[in-house]
């Protein structure tokens, strides 16, 4: 067995057996899945709360009367409800409040017209969710209630049929004339997804790299092994047993992904497989039907929702988008690998690290921004270069792909980022097998600039 | 061993005036060494003189600018690495990783099959009585275990070239004298043995040869017996009985009287002879005027030789002192 292989070997296996790797193989989907559906779970918590507000009405223009009594205009939610209540000053409920069960007082003034501004009391910060709910209400009363002293006839039934709201579904053409729904939400997701993931795993499993050298460092065992391999061999074995790590990692939760997608699409949307996607939109668009959707996709929205994004997923071309995923995780992983292990390799302790890293991992953060604009426009100038700098692309270019890139494009950033992997762990090489059996240098570029010309 | 007798044996390695710079400050300067087969070497100097710079140059951890190493007459390259043992000053193991598995994972980074590993392992943990220990984490280890577990994977593959950096340093006595008898073990089998050290008594104990660095440079070389009497001061040390102020005054203006003290051993006087003398008028002079009970000559160790040339050498480089 070559020396190199019982390095990657050694790396690989010690890291699988570690507890931690194996918690987090089977904690990440679950983990991921949390972080989404916890904060959801929060926001829907948060409105369970009834809250009844009160509301002094001077100005008379929100309140109707009925034989019940006075109501507000502003209708309530399932959550939220208004009670107008006359001829009291505000100053009754300044004292003892809370004891009321009140939620808040809506004050509006005579002139509300006028001063397009009225207050809410409370003895708690009211929330954003009831302000903005009351203010967008409010505005569009008041925009009715001044275009009706505009006097123009019908007014009513004119609003009534200027209030519009769109729904815009993408249809996309394939070459050979089919149509597909993409939910462009669904394919931006999905690329922010590739970016982030391939973010994550380089700065993770980079970070790996860099401890295991100073692992390697700190113990002095470097020195007995390098007096048996070469330090290159040691290095590349490190990176790449890291990285299998990585991927084997990767692998499982992508497993433990799919079992847990599959388990909760089965528990939730059973109906799903019955009604492929296509049919429907066909159907929808070609004969006939307009803008009314057929009863049976009103029965469920949040089928159609799901069918959606399904549907969505496969406009995707998947051999692509997987194909293109792994070359640049692998790919940009390597890069910056090196670059990882040379900075273990400079520095005698973790701490010491921080200087170091940052200007390392600066151009990643910044094709995250990148990624986040180009979302938006992922033919622009700025993704387009972003996603040719090796040092951005892995991040960027996922972002692009899965809303189409010319091969060129492909090929020419696939290619930058080959070359430059293979420039940068040349000289990583050279600075690495002077880097570790330096103690006590000062940790500096320069420093690692100046073992670059040293013999070895 | 005579000198004709010496000159035909080979050199396992050969140092032919190497030079190595880092940025400014040159490491070494022409160093050159021979390094007969079968011989245990020392290689001395105070810190920072190079040592551990042409060692690790002569293990290919890094190379020289100038000058070249000969591995048994060939140009030094990667298929040696397998022929050479290394235990270097800065040693340590992986702290997380199981002791045995380490053991072979370094045995085999040498060449040596999992089976051959395994079975020679077996035989050494065995000899070193630390076997319950093959499943314990490095961690778990004394710092004299772990040295016994370095000391292992030094060897293992049999190696025609031993070199050790600092061995004596952090080891405990009892593994020290363990190390001892392992080296002259080895010695005897055939190995050649480098090592470099500032433990005197070591090198008089173990070493044929030496070589001193000091300020990168090579300050003394060869043999230790010839070393020694190149060094030798004519000093004497006798035990008489007899009258001290006889003895002072009676003594030939040929010789000069150092030191005179009485001890546990009787009385004593430290008598140098001056050029030309020698030892016989020494001993006719002293048995006219005391009764001689011993005499013999001091010989000067390797640690009075290395603070002598390093001093000297020192003075040499810095005409201002």
């Amino acid at each position: 067995m070559s020396k190199t292989s019982l390095i990657i070997q050694r790396e690989y296996l010690t890291r699988i057996r570690k507890r931690s790797f194996i918690i987090m193989s089977i904690l990440g989907p679950f983990i991921f899945a949390a972080y989404v559906l916890i904060p959801m779970y929060f926001a829907t918590m948060e409105d369970k709360d009834e809250k009844t507000v009160v509301v002094i009405d001077d100005s008379k223009l929100f309140s109707e009367y009925g034989p019940e009594g006075a109501s507000f205009v502003i209708s309530d939610t399932e959550y939220m409800k208004f009670k107008v209540i006359d001829g009291v000053p505000i100053e009754t409920f300044k004292q003892g409040f809370d004891a009321t069960g009140y939620y808040a007082v809506l004050f509006i003034p005579s002139n509300i017209l006028s001063s397009e501004s009225s207050l809410i009391y409370s003895t708690k910060q009211t929330s954003m969710e009831v302000t903005d709910y009351i203010r967008r209400s409010m505005e569009t009363e008041i925009e009715h209630l001044k275009l009706a002293n505009h006097d123009i006839q019908g007014i009513e039934e004119i609003l009534a049929d200027v209030e519009t709201s769109i729904s815009i579904r993408n249809i996309k053409w394939t070459k050979d004339g089919k149509t597909q729904e993409s939910n462009t939400g669904v394919i931006m997701g999905i690329g922010y997804l590739g970016g982030l993931l391939i973010f994550f795993f380089i700065f993770f499993f980079g970070s790996q790299v860099m401890r295991g050298v100073i692992e390697e460092k700190t113990s002095r065992i470097i020195e007995v092994i390098v007096s048996s391999v070469k330090p290159f061999q040691l290095m590349m074995g490190k990176i790449v047993g890291v990285g299998l790590t990585g991927l084997t990692q990767f692998l499982i939760w992508m497993v433990l992904s799919a079992l847990l997608i599959t388990g909760l699409k089965a528990a939730f949307f059973p109906e799903m497989n019955q009604t492929p996607t296509e049919q429907v939109v066909t159907s929808d668009l070609f004969e006939g039907g307009v803008s009314n959707p057929s009863g049976q996709m009103l029965a469920s929205e949040e089928q159609d929702v799901a069918q959606e994004i399904f549907a969505s997923l496969k406009s995707i071309n998947a051999g692509i988008m997987i194909g293109s995923f792994l070359f640049y995780f692998i790919f940009g992983y390597l890069l910056y690998a090196a670059m990882f292990a040379v900075i273990g390799s400079a520095v005698d302790n973790e701490t010491d690290t921080q200087q170091l890293i940052l200007p390392v991992i600066l151009p990643l953060i910044l094709g995250i921004y990148v990624m986040l604009s180009a979302m938006n426009n992922p033919d622009g100038a700025l993704p387009f270069w972003f996603s040719m700098i090796p040092f951005t692309s892995p991040v960027v270019m996922m972002v692009r792909i899965p809303f189409g890139v010319p091969w060129w494009q492909v090929a020419l950033s696939g290619s930058l980022l080959l070359g430059t992997f293979l420039g940068m762990t040349w000289v990583a090489g050279k600075a690495y097998r002077t880097g570790i059996l330096m103690y006590g240098k000062k940790n500096s570029f320069k420093e690692i600039w100046k073992w670059l010309r040293y013999t070895s | 061993m005579n000198r004709a007798c010496e000159l035909s044996k080979a050199n396992l390695i050969t140092a032919d005036a190497v030079v190595k710079d880092f940025s400014g400050h040159r490491a070494l300067d022409h160093v050159s060494m021979e390094v007969p087969e079968g011989s245990v070497y020392g290689l001395l100097g105070p810190n920072g003189a190079g040592k551990t710079t042409l060692l690790r140059i002569i293990n290919q951890i890094t190379a020289p600018d100038e000058g070249s190493i000969y591995f048994d007459g060939e140009p030094i390259s990667q298929d040696h690495r397998l022929m050479i043992g290394y235990l270097p000053e800065e040693r340590g193991l992986y702290k997380k990783m199981k002791v045995g598995e380490q053991a072979l994972y370094l045995a085999r980074l040498k060449g040596l099959s999992k089976a051959e590993a395994m079975k020679r392992l077996k035989v050494w943990f065995e000899k070193f009585e630390i076997g319950a220990w093959w499943d314990k984490k490095v961690e778990e280890l004394s710092k004299g275990m772990a040295q016994k577990v370095q000391f292992i994977t030094t060897v293992l593959h049999e190696p025609k070239l031993l070199i050790f950096d600092e061995p004596f340093t952090g080891f405990d006595p009892i593994n020290v004298n363990l190390l001892k008898q392992e080296i002259l073990q080895m010695k005897e089998n055939g190995a050649t043995i480098i090592f470099s050290t500032h433990n005197m008594a070591s090198v008089e104990e173990l070493c044929d040869h030496i070589t001193l660095i000091n300020a990168s440079e090579t300050v003394l070389q060869g043999e230790i017996s010839e070393i020694r009497e190149k060094y030798r001061a004519n000093k004497y040390l006798v035990t008489y009985k007899g009258d001290k102020e006889k003895l002072s005054g009676g003594l030939n203006s040929r010789f000069e009287l150092l030191q005179m003290e009485e001890n546990g051993m009787g009385q004593q006087a430290t008598i140098r002879i001056q050029e030309g003398g020698r030892s016989g008028d020494l001993i006719r002079n002293l048995l006219e005027i005391t009764e001689i009970k011993a005499f013999q000559e001091i010989l000067p160790s390797m640690n009075d030789i290395f603070i002598q040339v390093v001093n000297d050498a020192s003075k040499k480089s810095d005409p201002n002192t």
